[in-house]
């Protein structure tokens, strides 16, 4: 057992049902970094469908089962600034009514982190062991870049990983369209959107696409693959944990 | 104007394969967000005088009856008045009888969003008197009869072949018969033909982007000088402004004026800012003879009290708007009233209900780019998502999306249920990916698949590996 800090991974329900070598990467990165990583096996999902979608009760009962999952973790990581985010920023305001939980929610808010500005702002990882040939673009999503001030930690990480070239998307502060269930309630505007994104990643001439959210990557993958780009689309933990064996995402 | 809001989908849809349309907003799209980020980079206090402003609007808010109040005073002191509407019906029915009072057969407008919520121009004609919109993007969305797109740039949808068009049908009769192509001629021929409805008109109308309380002074800021003409030329000069434009001092008005033109198009000034307090005195040379302002509440004042009391702070910069992935998608005529883009998804359930307009605060991504460039700071998701709850406890979004949300959510409260039937799904949606890794359609998620691929899960959960890698090591 390594003497760092105890972790929880919240491992989000997409890496869990559609992507787990995310999950293993970011338990490498983890451990390498000195921690002890364990998965609590109540997690499900932070509830953020529920939320978006009005649903205050059903968002609390989902989020309550979180508090309960993550109690006396020294600090609660995952690979997802937007479920991060909703930890972080969100389950504060809905527990605000309440003395018990809403002090919890703030205890776990505290203590909770986006992979990559973990590894970098309290881990401050340096010289990665990772290798990746390729120019490689990082498409910042929103509540990674809005919502948990995450920008130069992925970048910082990238640049230690050997052979890789890394560039910016044109108007890199435009999101992607996804937006959790809006891409299928309002999948029209959802498209038109991500067409201009995926147009601005082909335009960087970038070989990889990556970025630290699941969500946008399957929705910019998506939107590629339909018009027949070849660009290989990664989460970025995949890359700096050098475990890019599996097909990107989209590919088999 | 009648809302078409609930008919969002429908509206949505036009607006995208509208070829013109689209063409115009990929200009805003360019244009806006990149004169924002100059001017604001080049003020090292731009951080700081937000700050301020938000502080102003919010102490005025506090004590906005102690504003209005002063104002109303300052405003009768130097010889103006001012009259109160609760409604809209209130507010035409007051700007009716005060341009029947002066014996208008034409008005100029300046450019005024309250008068677009208060649906003026159609009542006023339906009483014989004739509203000139005089500002070149007003002046062109009445010829196309049409209302405004943006709240700083109505006639933003249009592209130049189409204000081409437009100015040919409708300015020929004015003897310009000829068809112009290049913009710098268009503003001239638009000018030419406006000038002389200046001097013809009986009243001026224009809006206001602040009322300030210590001197009764109404502002605009308008880049053309059309606000100018239109108020000091006529004999009566009626502002229409919603309560919230009220500020303490002038000091204040200028606070919020040093972020406004940069958030809004990245001018440090606008080029005309125009301070108008009270009718001609004596020794003035020019300006009206009578000065009114109407100042309209239309609902505004319960906002004061509930969860969308910050939206009182907007100052119709519009970057929410410029910033907008959904706004820049559709335009501001897909969101079926007046106000469009963030803030109109926020203020205009407030006025047409959330019935009618509960499309406008869900069909959004939740990017929080309005929030991020919101001069004021207003928490446009937040409000958002509060409208969200109101449209959810009312059961506005179809039952087939509530009940996929219900089972979903009673799923993810049961953490070994939801392993068992999720690793099943995922299963199933690995084996239809094959052989390419995706899938191109999916029964339940057209919504998706008409434009996208949707990536294929690797096969299995990570939470069976993880278990099953914890047993290999115990």
């Amino acid at each position: 057992m390594s003497a760092g800090p105890r972790v929880g991974l919240f491992v989000t329900c997409l890496v869990d049902l559609f992507r787990p070598t995310v999950g293993f990467a970011a338990v490498k990165l983890l451990e390498d970094a000195g921690c002890s990583v364990e998965v609590p096996t109540a997690q499900t999902c932070c509830g953020q469908p529920a939320y978006n979608a009005g649903d205050r009760r059903d968002a609390r009962a989902i989020a309550a089962n979180v508090l309960r999952a993550f109690e006396g973790f020294e600090y609660v990581v995952a690979p997802s600034g937007s479920c991060a985010g909703m930890i972080k920023r969100h389950y504060p305001q809905l527990f605000a009514d309440d003395p018990v939980l809403g002090l919890a929610a703030q205890a776990l808010a505290a203590r909770t982190w986006e992979l990559t500005a973990f590894l970098v702002d309290v881990l401050k990882v340096s010289g990665l062991a990772a290798r990746y040939d390729g120019t490689v673009a990082y498409h910042d999503s929103c509540s990674s870049l809005r919502e948990m001030n995450v920008r130069d930690q992925p970048r910082a990480l990238l640049a230690q990983v050997d052979g890789v070239e890394l560039t910016d998307i044109p108007d890199g502060e435009a999101c992607c369209g996804f937006g959790g269930t809006f891409a299928v309630k309002y999948g029209d505007i959802s498209a038109q959107i991500v067409g201009k994104k995926a147009a601005n990643v082909a335009r960087t001439g970038a070989d990889t696409l990556v970025a630290g959210d699941l969500g946008c990557l399957f929705n910019i993958a998506g939107k590629l693959h339909r018009e027949g780009a070849t660009v290989k689309v990664r989460h970025v933990a995949e890359i700096l944990a050098g475990m890019t064996d599996d097909p990107p995402i989209g590919e088999a | 104007m009648r809302p078409t809001s609930a008919r969002f989908h429908d509206n949505v849809d036009k607006a995208l394969h509208d070829a013109d349309l689209q063409t115009a907003l990929h200009r805003v799209d360019k244009n806006f967000t990149s004169r924002r980020t100059a001017a604001v980079t080049a003020m090292p206090e731009f951080e700081a005088l937000r700050d301020e402003a938000v502080r102003i609007k919010n102490h005025t808010l506090d004590h906005l009856d102690l504003y209005l109040e002063k104002f109303e005073e300052n405003v009768t002191a130097t010889g103006g008045h001012v009259h109160w509407a609760a409604t809209p019906e209130d507010a035409r029915r007051i700007i009716l009888d005060l341009c029947q009072a002066a014996g208008a057969r034409t008005v100029t407008k300046g450019k005024s969003m309250i008068a677009e919520e208060v649906a003026l121009n159609p009542f006023l004609e339906a009483h014989g008197i004739t509203p000139v919109e005089t500002d070149l993007g007003e002046h062109i969305i009445q010829l196309a009869d049409e209302p405004p797109s943006h709240i700083i740039g109505p006639a933003i949808h249009k592209t130049k072949e189409q204000v081409s068009d437009l100015f040919v049908a409708h300015h020929a009769k004015l003897g310009k018969s000829e068809r112009l192509t290049e913009g710098e001629d268009l503003v001239a021929e638009a000018r030419e033909v406006l000038r002389p409805r200046y001097l013809e008109a009986d009243v001026g109308i224009t809006g206001a982007n602040f009322l300030i309380a210590e001197t009764g002074t109404s502002v605009i800021v308008t880049n053309e000088g059309n606000g100018d003409l239109t108020q000091q030329l006529p004999r009566t000069h009626i502002v229409i402004a919603s309560l919230e434009k009220v500020v303490p001092t002038l000091e204040d008005a200028s606070t919020i004026l040093r972020v406004l033109a940069r958030s809004a198009t990245g001018q440090q000034m606008s080029v005309y800012t125009t301070f108008s307090t009270g009718p001609r005195r004596a020794e003035d040379p020019d300006g009206p003879d009578a000065y009114h302002v109407v100042l309209l509440d239309n609902g505004r004042s319960k906002l004061l009290g509930n969860a969308f009391r910050d939206i009182l702070r907007c100052i119709r910069c519009g970057a929410c708007f410029n910033h907008c992935p959904v706004y820049a998608s559709i335009g501001g005529h897909a969101y079926g009233w007046v106000y469009s883009g963030p803030m109109g998804a926020v203020l205009t359930p407030t006025m047409i209900g959330i019935e009618e307009a509960h499309h406008l605060p869900n069909a959004t991504p939740f990017c929080g780019r309005c929030e991020a460039v919101c001069p004021m700071r207003i928490p446009l998701p937040k409000m958002m998502r509060h409208w969200r709850e109101q449209a959810f406890d009312r059961k506005l979004e179809p039952a087939r999306q509530r009940l996929a949300l219900r089972v979903w959510a009673w799923l993810a409260r049961r953490p070994a249920l939801y392993r068992r039937l999720s690793g099943m799904a995922v299963r199933y949606l690995a084996w239809r990916g094959r052989p390419l890794g995706r899938l191109r359609d999916l029964p339940f998620a057209e919504g998706w698949t008409a434009a996208r691929d949707l990536p294929a899960p690797q096969g299995r959960t990570f939470s069976a590996q993880w278990a099953q890698r914890r047993r290999g090591n115990t």
